[in-house]
């Protein structure tokens, strides 16, 4: 009974992939991933598309990274159980399940119009950061939790100090989960169209990005533009654009589960 | 001489148990104090304060001292990492850390800012030495720490303390989780150590206590009952509660 559930909800998934795979496998070529659209967008790559996302990734990475995991060390070794982080543990649940456009909104309250930072790759990536840091500090500070309290104690007992038991024992023993957590924080990110459409996105945009302030095309909003807003569009285009963005997403999710189950395979507590 | 001298000393968690009511010992030093008595006594209390462990648990009150080599270890103002260093404590059952046996012996070392490899090099050797394991693991100290017998684990563990250089050895329950061979190389080398250091160990029996222990402090909950000689404890005890634990009336 159960494997004929699984098989049933794995069924669907499967398909997608394979028919996304057939339509758009045709389209993947080097010309493809490394030229700028040609021809409104019939025609040509996707490289702005492809290297906005790249950016806006390692953008939300470098934010959301430090605070995520800085927030959850505090939360997780060194805050206290008191009423002001019951208060910070409970805005992290209810961030998580806020809906992105809003963070979208709040975005372009935020960082384009109150802190003038304009429509750009900065703006958009401290939206996604913002949407991004419940998962980070979730996942980081489940990973610090599943770190053996002994091994604490017995570093603090050969006289280190609390930092230096952390940073010499409890986050090597959780750098396994907490990379896993960054790296599926940043596949999110990486895949979400709301949050960026009134941050940063570009609608089309004949260049690369020069500097942060600037606007740039992304692969989710390129799809989105390219599947409704223009008319005669080549189907081979449409899905090997989601192809690309399927496979950095999926490659990104094959990196973590590697990795989590390397240190598995390692761990010897 | 008496390197640990404890005057009326006192600690409850804040759970509201008082776990250790008005304890005063002398603790010899280069001698083996063994602290004996029923489970819930206040052993591994007593052993947590003297270098500050219990720090990390819920300790609501202290009251008394403490004194080592005449400094009270409860005052405030004590450096409480240099006390650690001074009295280094093994646990019930073997705690390596997540490192190779070599780290392990010099994580105290290299907390406290000491890079110098010959320095790093030559406590692993003299650490292990002491702790009878030298010959056993010279030649996969990068191994995993992990990767040796429970009673080799706590045998590094004796060695990691030791290469803190201490004057002071905590052991609580030390053998409890190893077999007769282990605990009899754990013993004798206790045996050796007390020459050089302050040895102040809750035995995991009281038969492990006659073979060893110099002076007894036998706890029952929370008190010190009795605090004598090993040879006066186990033959001519002055307290009826002593004389019905020793002879295993109860606990
Ligand atoms: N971290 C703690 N928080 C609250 N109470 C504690 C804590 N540790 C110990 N206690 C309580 O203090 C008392 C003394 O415990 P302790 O562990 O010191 O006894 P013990 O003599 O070492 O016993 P055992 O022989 O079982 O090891 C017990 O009543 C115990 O429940
Ligand atoms: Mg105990």
């Amino acid at each position: 009974m159960l494997a004929v559930g699984s098989v049933l909800t794995i069924l669907p998934i499967v398909a997608v992939v394979i028919y996304i795979l057939v339509l758009g496998a045709p389209a993947i070529n080097w010309e493809f991933l490394t030229q700028m659209p040609k021809n409104g967008m019939r025609d040509g790559g996707i490289l702005p598309a492809l290297v906005g996302t790249v950016y806006l990734t390692l953008g939300t990475a470098l934010f959301s990274v430090p605070l995520g995991v800085g927030a959850a060390i505090y939360l997780s070794e060194y805050s206290s159980d008191n009423a002001l982080t019951r208060v910070i543990r409970l805005a992290i649940v209810n961030l998580a399940g806020i809906p992105s456009v809003v963070y979208g909104l709040f975005g372009l309250g935020l960082f384009v119009v109150f802190l003038n930072f304009s429509t750009s790759i900065l703006s958009a990536s401290l939206t996604l950061s913002i949407m991004t840091l419940p998962v980070m500090i979730t996942t980081t500070e489940e990973a610090l939790r599943a770190v053996p309290q002994s091994f604490r104690v017995v570093a603090i007992s050969l006289g280190a100090t609390r930092w230096q038991a952390i940073r010499r024992v409890v986050l090597p023993q959780a750098l396994p989960g907490i990379m896993t957590g960054i790296i599926l924080g940043l596949e999110r990110a990486a895949g979400e169209t709301a949050p960026i459409l009134f941050t940063g996105a570009a609608f089309f945009l004949p260049r690369l990005p020069h500097s942060p302030m600037d606007a740039t095309m992304a692969l989710p909003y390129h799809l989105f533009v390219i599947s409704t807003q223009v008319p005669g569009m080549p189907i081979r285009v449409q899905y090997g654009t989601v192809l690309v963005l399927l496979s950095f997403v999926m490659g990104m999710n094959i990196i973590a589960t590697v990795i989590r189950s390397r240190a598995r395979a390692r761990r010897v507590w | 001489m008496n390197k640990i001298v404890v005057e009326n000393f006192s600690l409850t968690y804040s759970d509201g148990t008082e776990s250790l009511q008005n304890i005063n010992l002398k603790i010899k030093a280069n001698a083996i104090t063994a602290l004996i008595g029923p489970a819930g006594g206040g052993k591994s209390t007593f052993l947590r304060a003297m270098n500050r462990l219990n720090d990390l648990a819920d300790v609501a009150t202290l009251a008394g001292h403490l004194f080592i080599d005449g400094q009270d270890v409860l005052d405030p103002k004590v450096n409480i990492i240099q006390l650690r260093r001074t009295a280094g404590i093994v646990f019930a059952r073997p705690m390596p850390l997540p490192l190779t046996i070599y780290e392990n012996i010099v994580f105290g070392l290299r907390v406290a800012g000491e890079r110098r490899k010959e320095v790093l090099d030559e406590t692993v050797e003299q650490a292990l030495r002491q702790a009878q394991l030298w010959d056993e693991v010279y030649d996969r100290l990068n191994d995993s720490a992990f990767a040796i017998s429970g009673g080799q684990q706590q045998r590094l563990c004796i060695a990691r303390v030791l290469a803190l250089h201490p004057e002071i050895i905590l052991l609580d329950e030390p053998t409890s989780a190893l077999d007769p061979i282990s605990t009899a190389k754990i013993e004798t080398s206790l045996l050796e150590l007390k020459e050089n250091y302050t040895i102040v160990i809750a035995p995991h029996s009281i038969q492990q206590a006659a073979r060893i222990a110099d002076d007894v402090a036998f706890f029952l909950q929370g008190e010190v009952v009795e605090f004598a000689p090993g040879e006066k404890i186990f033959t001519r005890p002055e307290d009826k509660r002593t004389q019905d634990y020793v002879q295993g009336r109860f606990g």
